[in-house]
């Protein structure tokens, strides 16, 4: 089912959650809302799934109206963030509730409804803890359920609030796999919230990037992390190096080191920002060319599958740079070494030229 | 806290011994468990072995006789009569309040939360005096009331209505934090999964504070069947006819009928009792079902 926003603004108290925001959603996406806390996402996901009223604006589910159309507004699931298994239900009993709950005339039978919790229960892994209770499960297992449950109403649209938000580090990239083939395989139209850009960009069809009620940019995850509608989205979307410098005829200038910004035609300016992700960075022993800038390697981080190293410049701000291990190796980098920095050919900068 | 707690652990398995690294020398232990037996045995235990004692000094046959006078009996039954009608009021509002506190969002939240604190805050007796002031022959609707021969004060609906004033903070003082520390994502769930509001309440909202609520009756239920004050100042004390179990008490004792007053106490010594086992048992259940629930 497609979901259509449109113009929705909320405000609470003085606070405005969400300024005037319009979106589509085509039929069988998998998309994630992302952006900061307080950004607005959480509450245009409520509004979607019709637990928060718009103060303006409409949301519409194949072009109807949810609020004059009723059938199509329990057609969605929604799985909370800490779950909100019914505690004291089995895991059962929880994915079976949306089914006994419904009028006696639409009830399945409890054959059926055996054979339906049964079949979710293999779709999510967990066959053998249809007699736990949710305070037995781990949390991995509980968003599972949750997620079970959502679907054994047979939704048309699937809402996820900061899906693995309250799992840790290694479950939540298992879980964000699996919810990914789990999407291949039933394709319902689905919107998760998150904070983490990281796992927007591997699970996600479509990005939205939202940053104080505003959509920043929507797009696919490689048209967000390479094509950046803004400096808020570039800063969201990776690590960066933050500078102050100059812009003129499309170039910057940061210290003794320019930088071309062609690609986005700035306009000249005295003071600027610009923003060079870590990778972006190349580290020589000697000086190579004009384009690069003398600093004192502070700290090297070579755990993971790049090596970060923290420089200071020799302007005195903080630089990062991220090599791979061959690099690193290659270069037998020290502490307090002295070292040149130059950017790579790459054209990957972003530069905020407003302030 | 946590790890804490943990190097604590080790610490105590490594010294191999145990009491020591976190508990009080055994001295200590025994001089404050004593200074609390002693302090409990003082004002609790003595106080109701006199009770006992007294009642029973003029024999088994005079106790049967002090409980059996009509006045007693009448006594009795406008006691049980006054709770059956107020706990069940309470239990009804008691929810409704809590479910609205705990669940919504609403202008003047705080003012329905310090009404329900009032009659915790109000003397009985000013309250007793509240009704006589609103319903008695010379309150604002005396006169309305006579007219249509409607009698409240100094008749059984006036020590109801005391009854119920003084007793309603009970059930949704208890129900509101519990509801509270919930949320409302369980609710909100079950409305997402095609529940309507009866459903979500009466399947997931009601389950989850079931233990809390028959705490809450049980200590509302209590207070109605002991109230003194306020019931005292509407009921007007007309033998067999406006006297609660603790006024007939007071009478008999006014009568220098110690024995029989003190008879007429052990039958709402008892009732406590009965309510402190039903208490400890729902205690004891909400503890296993807890238990039964965490462990695996």
């Amino acid at each position: 089912m497609s979901i259509a926003i449109r113009s929705l603004t909320k405000t609470f108290g003085h606070f405005t959650a969400l300024k005037d925001v319009s979106l589509d959603i085509p039929s069988g996406e998998l998309v994630a809302l992302l952006g900061p806390s307080g950004s607005g996402k959480t509450t245009l996901l409520r509004i979607v799934a019709g637990l928060e009223f718009q103060d303006a604006g409409e949301v519409c589910f194949e072009g109807e109206d949810a609020r004059d159309d009723k059938e199509a507004a329990r057609q969605v699931g929604f799985v909370f963030q800490h779950y909100a298994l019914f505690r004291h239900m089995t895991v059962f009993e929880n994915i079976a509730f949306g089914l006994r709950v419904r009028p006696r005339s639409k009830r399945p039978s409890e054959d059926a409804i055996r054979v339906k919790v049964t079949e979710l229960l293999k779709l999510v892994q967990l066959e053998n803890l249809a007699r736990r209770y949710p305070s037995q499960l781990s949390g991995g297992q509980r968003q599972r359920i949750a997620i079970a449950r959502a679907l054994a109403v047979e939704p048309k649209v699937l809402l996820l609030d900061e899906p693995f938000g309250a799992l840790d580090a290694k479950v939540r990239k298992e879980l964000r796999q699996w919810l990914r083939q789990l999407h291949d395989e039933i394709h319902v139209t689905s919107i998760f919230v998150t904070h983490d850009q990281e796992e927007a960009l591997e699970v996600a069809d479509r990005i939205v990037v939202m940053n104080e009620g505003c959509i920043e940019q929507m797009g696919t995850p490689e048209e967000v992390y390479h094509r950046p509608a803004s400096a808020f989205v570039y800063n969201f979307l990776g690590d960066v190096n933050l500078f102050h410098g100059r812009v003129e005829d499309g170039k910057a200038h940061i210290g003794s080191i320019t930088v071309d910004l062609s690609h986005q035609q700035p306009q000249d300016s005295e003071k600027a920002t610009i923003y060079i992700r870590p990778h972006l960075f190349d580290i020589h022993r000697v000086r190579t060319g004009k384009n690069s800038f003398k600093a004192v390697i502070k700290r090297i981080n070579p755990a993971g599958s790049v090596v970060k190293v923290e420089l200071v410049s020799e302007w005195g701000g903080l630089v990062q740079v991220e090599m791979t291990q061959e690099r690193y190796r290659e270069l037998a980098l020290k502490r307090d070494e002295e070292v040149f920095v130059s950017p790579k050919e790459e054209k990957g900068f972003f530069a905020d030229y407003s302030i | 806290m946590a790890g804490g707690a943990a190097s604590r652990f080790a610490f105590k398995t490594r010294a191999g011994s145990s009491a020591r690294v976190i508990g009080e020398p055994v001295w200590v232990k025994r001089c404050l468990i004593g200074a609390a037996l002693i302090y409990l045995s003082l004002l609790l235990f003595t106080p109701l072995l006199i009770v006992l004692v007294t009642a029973f000094q003029k024999g088994a046959a005079f106790y049967a006789l002090s409980l059996t006078d009509p006045d007693a009996l009448a006594a009795l039954r406008l006691t049980l009569l006054t709770a059956a009608i107020a706990v069940p009021l309470n239990l009804v509002f008691g929810i409704a309040a809590s479910w609205a506190i705990a669940k919504f969002d609403f202008h003047g939240k705080n003012l329905l939360l310090t009404l329900i604190d009032l009659p915790f805050s109000v003397s009985p007796v000013v309250s007793g005096l509240v009704f006589v002031l609103l319903f008695g022959a010379q309150g604002y609707w005396g006169g309305w009331l006579r007219e249509h021969d409607i009698k409240i004060i100094f008749a059984a609906p006036g020590i109801v209505l005391a009854t119920i004033f003084v007793t309603f903070p009970f059930v949704a003082r208890e129900l509101i934090p519990l509801m509270q520390s919930q949320g409302k994502e369980e609710e909100e769930a079950a409305i997402m999964l095609g529940a309507n509001g009866f459903q979500a309440f009466w399947r997931v909202t009601l389950p989850n504070i079931k233990w809390g609520l028959l705490y809450g009756v049980i200590l509302c239920n209590a207070r109605a069947m002991g109230e003194f004050g306020a019931v005292s100042v509407v009921s007007g004390h007309i033998r067999g006819l406006t006297n609660t179990l603790p006024l007939h008490v007071e009478i008999l004792y006014n009568e220098y009928n110690f024995t029989g007053a003190f008879a007429v106490s052990s039958l709402l010594l008892f009732l406590a009792l009965v309510t402190l086992g039903i208490k400890s048992f729902i205690e004891a259940q909400y503890a296993r079902q807890l238990k039964e629930s965490q462990g695996s």
